[in-house]
């Protein structure tokens, strides 16, 4: 082991967070660190030169891209059910699933990056926002060929375009399956079912016959707020 | 002379060696590999977008089903992220429970790993010496959660419940084996889970020995896995490999030392790392990896011996109350009804843990926008990149050596297809 070994985990996070503000000052970079880990914002047109740069950079080297993933940022922050009028006017009964965002909202989308490096044991993620109607951005695949596979489950799974990806084909969904799945306005139950049709012959896909319902409606309490507290 | 053209083959879904549902469709020219480009995702079910309808606790048994023969690794990526999104810590008894049930775990994962990796490449006895030990380790699960496979036994902020003391037994049946085999069935499980476990680790290592008998001189196994599957330490690391198939490589990389979780940084045990990054080298790292967990557990046992307490955390914010408590304490009915009915609320921010699974690396990324349910959850399957460079390991190879090579990846279809 190197000398690298003997620093704590905090100290190299806080090192890296100095590197990192003094690599990417010029470009429109954001560094914030939470929950011990670093995240670095970058806007989309810079994307692959920061991606780049932090693969080949002399003191962080990120020679591994450990994951890739969509976000879909539309129904962030909202509730199923309103609990906090609920001291007032008692709690309503019924579970709102409506999604009450605007589709074409800004930033919709993000695509996450979870870098790693070896050599210097650090963990980085690189988060670039999408504009909602046409998401693209570049693909890492020239600077980690593992961005194949990943960046074709983020077209598939949320439609986003990856530019000079190869072969940007569907991933984990069915031959021929039309939306993107993981998108917050694709329904859990989706859109078709398949069966098989004794008559025809043949398995057909037909519209779906399930309502799709909410077991346990999502709620935002500040309840974790007592958390630390109570196991101190 | 005749012309002789490419050929494009079939290969799976429902082929034995194809470990679950690959469908590869391969480009040959004769028996040599000239393409092969994997079709997966024949058992997705969108866990992730599962998970985001659900609270956090009832998405603990949705991770025994991704990679279904090293179930309780992957809880235990899940519960350390949503440990590190709550900023609590599970007790340290807990930690040393969790620690000797993944490496249990990995020896149940690679048992099967070498099982099926040998009868593919045709060697059949491997493959029941393997199920014979899996079995008493499948009853260590058992023990502890009542089911043999997917246990959902790691919580957030701790374990479900402390070891047994008592190892069930197997009782007599109607088709009765007589008693003197009954009584050899029993005859390690008169005391305690550990107990168990610890005459188990006892006699692993000459399990371990008669595989190694079998496989590690044997010609016809060093035939078809000497010089397999190549890759360079560089190219493992721009492939995404993890675990196993990059220490194969030889890159010193193992989360458990370099990251350590749980009691990983209070046992000790080695790293084994290969040299040419062929398929028998993976075998000899996996092979060393299994005598290594042994090791981890007969540490973890003597510990827990020495040192009871409790395995959870005590605030009933995450975890339920007695069930006593419960009953007659008017907070404890209000604790534990809204833990069942809604859950917990994190904080919202965005956490990624990690845990070394027996593939490699198996992390959890959470987004949380403070509710009771994550609003992102991304796993990170080891197999799926693995399986990704299929194309760049085959080019070149016999038809016969694919098998080879899905048998060297350990690939699962539960995590690669989520």
């Amino acid at each position: 082991m190197n000398a690298t070994a003997k620093i704590t985990p905090e100290q190299r996070v806080a090192k890296l967070v100095d590197t990192l503000n003094t690599a990417f000052k010029k470009k429109e970079c954001t560094v914030d660190e939470a929950f011990g880990e670093v995240t670095l914002t970058v806007p989309c047109e810079d994307l692959l030169e920061v991606l780049f740069d932090l693969y080949g950079h002399a003191s962080l080297g990120f020679d591994q891209l450990i994951d890739l993933c969509g976000v879909d940022y539309l129904t962030y922050g909202q509730v199923e059910w309103e609990t906090s009028t609920a001291s007032s006017t008692g709690f309503g009964r019924g579970v709102d699933r409506a999604i009450d965002a605007d589709p074409k909202k800004s930033n919709r989308y993000a695509v996450v990056y979870h870098l790693l490096s070896i050599e210097n044991n650090v963990r980085l993620r690189v988060k670039t926002y999408l504009d909602s109607e046409h998401p693209i951005v570049e693909s890492a695949i020239v600077v980690w060929p593992v961005a194949d596979w990943f960046e074709r489950e983020a077209f598939d799974l949320y439609g986003i375009l990856f530019a000079g990806h190869p072969d940007l084909r569907r991933i984990l969904t069915d031959y021929g399956f039309v939306g993107h799945p993981f998108r917050k306005d694709f329904p859990l139950s989706g859109h078709v079912e398949m069966r098989y049709d004794p008559e025809k012959k043949r398995v057909i896909y037909e519209p779906v016959s399930i309502e799709p319902r909410t077991l346990v409606p999502k709620v935002i309490r500040e309840d974790n707020r007592y958390m630390n507290e109570k196991s101190n | 002379m005749p012309e002789i053209r490419n050929y494009t083959l079939n290969f799976g879904p429902q082929h034995p060696s194809a470990h679950g549902v690959l469908r590869l469709v391969l480009e040959m020219d004769g028996e040599v590999i000239e393409r092969s480009d994997p079709h997966i995702g024949l058992l997705h079910r969108g866990t992730e977008k599962l998970a985001e309808t659900k609270p956090y606790n009832q998405n603990i048994p949705y991770m025994d089903r991704l990679d279904y023969v090293s179930m309780m690794q992957n809880e235990h990526a899940y519960v350390l992220a949503v440990e590190k999104l709550l900023g609590i810590e599970a007790p340290i008894r807990a930690q040393y429970i969790r620690t000797m049930f993944d490496e249990i775990t990995r020896i149940l994962n690679h048992m099967m790993w070498l099982g099926t990796h040998a009868l593919d490449i045709g060697a059949m006895t491997v493959f029941l010496y393997c199920f014979r030990e899996r079995e008493d380790l499948m009853d260590c699960y058992e023990a502890v959660s009542g089911a043999r496979m997917h246990a959902a036994y790691y919580r957030v902020g701790g374990v479900y419940r402390d070891l047994p003391d008592e190892m069930p037994r197997f009782s007599a049946s109607d088709l009765q084996r007589d008693k003197s085999e009954l009584d050899r069935l029993n005859k390690n499980r008169q005391g305690s889970l550990l107990d168990f476990i610890e005459d188990f680790t006892d006699r692993f290592p000459g399990c371990v020995d008669e595989y190694e008998t079998l496989l590690t001189e044997n010609r016809i196994w060093k035939q078809r896995t000497v010089g397999i599957g190549v890759v360079t330490a560089e190219r493992a690391k721009a492939l995404g490999f993890t675990g196993p198939m990059l220490r194969g490589s030889g890159v010193e990389w193992d989360l458990r030392k370099k990251q350590p979780y749980a009691a990983y940084d209070k046992v000790d045990f080695d790293i084994p790392v290969g040299v040419n990054g062929d398929c028998y080298d993976r075998y000899l790292v996996r092979i060393e990896e299994i005598r290594q967990s042994n090791h981890i557990i007969k540490q973890c046992i003597d510990w827990l011996r020495a040192n009871p307490g409790s395995v959870m955390v005590e605030n009933h914010k995450i975890a339920p109350p007695k069930r006593a408590a419960m009953k007659s304490d008017m907070e404890g009915l209000i604790h534990h009804f809204k833990l069942f009915s809604e859950g917990y609320c994190t904080p919202p921010g965005e956490v990624y843990a990690a845990v070394e699974a027996s593939k490699g690396e198996f992390g959890v990324y959470i987004v949380s926008d403070g509710a009771n349910k994550p609003y992102r959850l991304k796993l990170r399957a080891p197999g799926f990149a693995h399986l990704m460079a299929m194309d760049e390991m085959a080019k070149g190879h016999m038809l016969a050596d694919v098998v080879a090579l899905i048998g060297t990846m350990d690939v699962v279809f539960g995590e690669i297809d989520r």
